[in-house]
């Protein structure tokens, strides 16, 4: 066999029908926000888990003049995020950056951006369970007429047990929230950090689920209210100290092991917001300080 | 002194040239080709079409040898291509009653129409290894013997006459086969979905759930009909000729497993089925499909619904070992802002037990 018998890919690596078929479903998901569409997703050559069904999405709206962001766990260099950059820029040819405010399209893993969002710009997600009634009924057939009924008791009640054993909500991530008054919604294993920056966004979000095959959206200028109760109203994630790096405060912070004594600092988790302070001359109390060294 | 941490790309790179080292191996052996793949190592190469629903022996050769042998990884490697293809039609239905017969089997019957074939079948090897295989020995030619001519009959249009197995079922007049990989899922599913669905699921998995009616969890007292192994014509349509042209033929590998069914008020007693097909050589998957597929159809038959193997949505949402190994094995990505979500709960949460138990400390001592 001859390297010429294997086929040619697509601009963007997928086939115009396909993609047609995925603009449809993220035009229904607009139409619907909070609605999980159902589509006919592809086999990607990455595997399902690592952001097939962001991949797909990013795909589908891509064009020649896009400029590509792509952060997981807010870092540009993360290997994944590194990765599916890479594979972008070979298949589509489109322009990369890292910088937040230039991006057109960013897609991303577990985390917003801290720079808001801007008109024009669009955000995708990796989404793994789309479905945020999923663990408290595992059944795709029961779960979407839950939907179809408005039926989210069942989401309330669990919140309740949380609050009544621990005295608070116990979820961190992917914390459910609903959508314009109608669907509850799964964000995505985002920190409960980011649920707040999802609210009236000037910025089209995109969810994509490529291993169950579902898309849905939030339009922008969209309602995204997290659940809570009138008496325990939903908190979001204060960290006692300011980036070690930058100095930024009220933003996401990593926390990384410096040694085996109980050594710690906090750091950014979006590198580009934290860089882009840095250059700014904002310094946190162990910032590699370059004029020092020199 | 902590730095932002940088160098993925480097990291990739390495990392891939590192894999293509080990991959290629020993360079004093030499490189293992695709034609040997193909032929010494057929049923890999069948189990890799199967399951990635393309048929090309040498494509998922290819796939075997750039993922090092890992099943697996090959049946991705081949699915994500075949992907990329256009459908330009469907085939007429193949008939596997006028099947090329290499293996043919029944457990029912002693003789039958086309008589009993054994075939390349493991079957009544001794599993001694066998030292011939550690050189190159001549391998005698096989016996053949010529074409009797007469018709395999399936083993279920034996039974038909009789009227004593269920028919093969209609569909409605104009009815397209379905397509998981072009439209998306939903359940519950019809059965032409539901056969695709196992034709490309994973072997040990429904290997493991055949095995598991075979124990009593949704028994179904089976026998195989029939198990035959041979080439198909695969036939299509052509509009501008008016009448179907061959394309070629296909190796497949067919069960029809006949179960019991004790009748209902709609039904008299008799025998139902469960029906296997798979690419290649694999008796193992197309038997282990047949049986799945029958407990599958419980709820057509007013069945008890009670074990694993009847459950639609539990059977085909994990059959796939593409999606299966692709979130077992994402666990392994960065998720370290969720983990920092959780450690601080946890942190909290230690915080309010330690002082509960203090607070509680004076109580016990009253």
């Amino acid at each position: 066999m001859s390297t010429a018998d294997l086929a040619t890919y697509n601009f963007a690596y997928l086939d115009e029908q396909t993609k047609r078929m995925i603009r449809r479903a993220i035009l229904k998901a607009i139409a619907i926000p909070g609605y999980q569409v159902p589509f006919a997703s592809r086999e990607m050559p990455m595997p399902y888990g690592w952001g097939t069904g962001g991949v797909q999405v990013t795909a589908a709206i891509l064009g020649p003049k896009d400029v590509l962001k792509v952060i997981d766990q807010g870092a540009d260099d993360t290997t994944n995020a590194v990765s599916i950059r890479a594979f972008f820029q070979k298949v589509a040819n489109v322009a990369v950056t890292t910088k937040t405010r230039e991006a057109t399209i960013i897609q991303t893993r577990h985390r917003i951006p801290e720079e808001r969002l801007t008109a024009g710009q669009t955000l995708v997600y990796q989404v793994p369970i789309p479905e945020p009634l999923r663990f408290l009924e595992p059944r795709e057939t029961e779960t979407r007429k839950m939907h179809a009924l408005e039926e989210y008791g069942l989401m309330h009640v669990k919140l309740y047990e949380d609050i009544a054993r621990n005295g608070h909500i116990a979820t961190t991530y992917a914390y459910p929230v609903k959508v314009e008054g109608r669907y509850v919604m799964d964000p995505s294993p985002t920190p409960k950090f980011d649920n707040p920056k999802m609210h009236m966004s000037e910025a089209l979000q995109l969810f994509g689920a490529g291993r169950e095959k579902r898309i849905y959206a939030v339009p922008p200028h969209t309602e995204v209210v997290s659940l809570d109760f009138e008496d325990h109203p939903f908190e979001i994630q204060t960290f006692d100290k300011p980036c070690a790096l930058c100095g930024a405060e009220n933003v996401y912070l990593d926390e990384v092991v410096l040694d085996d004594r109980g050594g710690r600092m906090f750091v950014c988790s979006d590198t580009d917001h934290c860089e882009e302070r840095c250059s700014a001359g904002h310094r946190g109390h162990l910032a590699y300080d370059k004029e020092a060294a020199e | 002194m902590y730095v932002a941490v940088k160098g993925g790309e480097a990291a990739i790179s390495n990392a891939h040239r590192l894999l293509a080292d080990r991959r290629r191996g020993d360079r004093s052996l030499p490189a293992i080709g695709i034609e040997q793949i193909v032929a010494q190592l057929g049923l890999a190469v069948d189990r890799v079409m199967a399951e990635a629903s393309l048929y090309d022996r040498a494509l998922a050769a290819l796939a075997v040898r750039q993922a090092r042998g890992d099943m697996i990884e090959a049946i991705f490697i081949l699915r994500a291509y075949r992907t990329t293809l256009p459908r330009f039609g469907y085939s007429k239905p193949v008939e596997t009653g006028d099947m090329i017969v290499e293996r043919r089997v029944s457990a029912t019957y002693k003789d039958l129409p086309g008589g009993q074939l054994l075939g390349p079948t493991f079957d009544y090897t001794h599993r001694l290894l066998d030292p011939s295989l550690l050189t190159d020995e001549a391998v005698e030619a096989p016996l053949e013997r010529e074409e009797a001519g007469e018709p395999v009959m399936r083993v279920s249009d034996i039974l038909a006459g009789e009227g004593l197995v269920e028919d093969d079922g209609s569909l409605p007049n104009g009815h397209i086969a379905g397509d998981l990989t072009r439209e998306p899922l939903e359940f519950p599913m019809a059965r032409d979905l539901r056969l695709q669905a196992l034709a490309r699921g994973d072997e040990g998995f429904l290997l493991a759930l055949g095995y598991s009616t075979q124990r009593g969890y949704a028994r179904t007292h089976p026998f195989v009909g029939e198990v035959r192994i041979g080439a198909v014509e695969v036939e299509l349509d052509m509009p501008e000729l008016g009448f179907a042209v061959s394309l070629g033929r296909i190796q497949v590998t067919e069960c029809q497993m006949i179960a019991q069914f004790k009748g209902s008020a709609k039904n008299p007693p008799q025998f139902t089925r469960g029906y296997g097909l798979v690419f290649g050589q694999s008796e193992r998957k197309a038997m282990a499909m047949s049986l799945v597929d029958r407990a599958l159809r419980a709820e057509e038959f007013g069945e008890d619904i009670v074990a694993p193997a009847q459950d639609e949505e539990f059977v085909i949402s994990h059959s796939d070992n593409v999606q299966a190994t692709g979130f077992v094995e994402h666990l392994k990505l960065p998720h370290y802002v969720d983990f920092q979500a959780e450690l601080d709960l946890v942190r909290r949460m230690r915080r309010e037990y330690e002082a509960a138990q203090n607070t509680d400390l004076p109580e016990a001592a009253e």
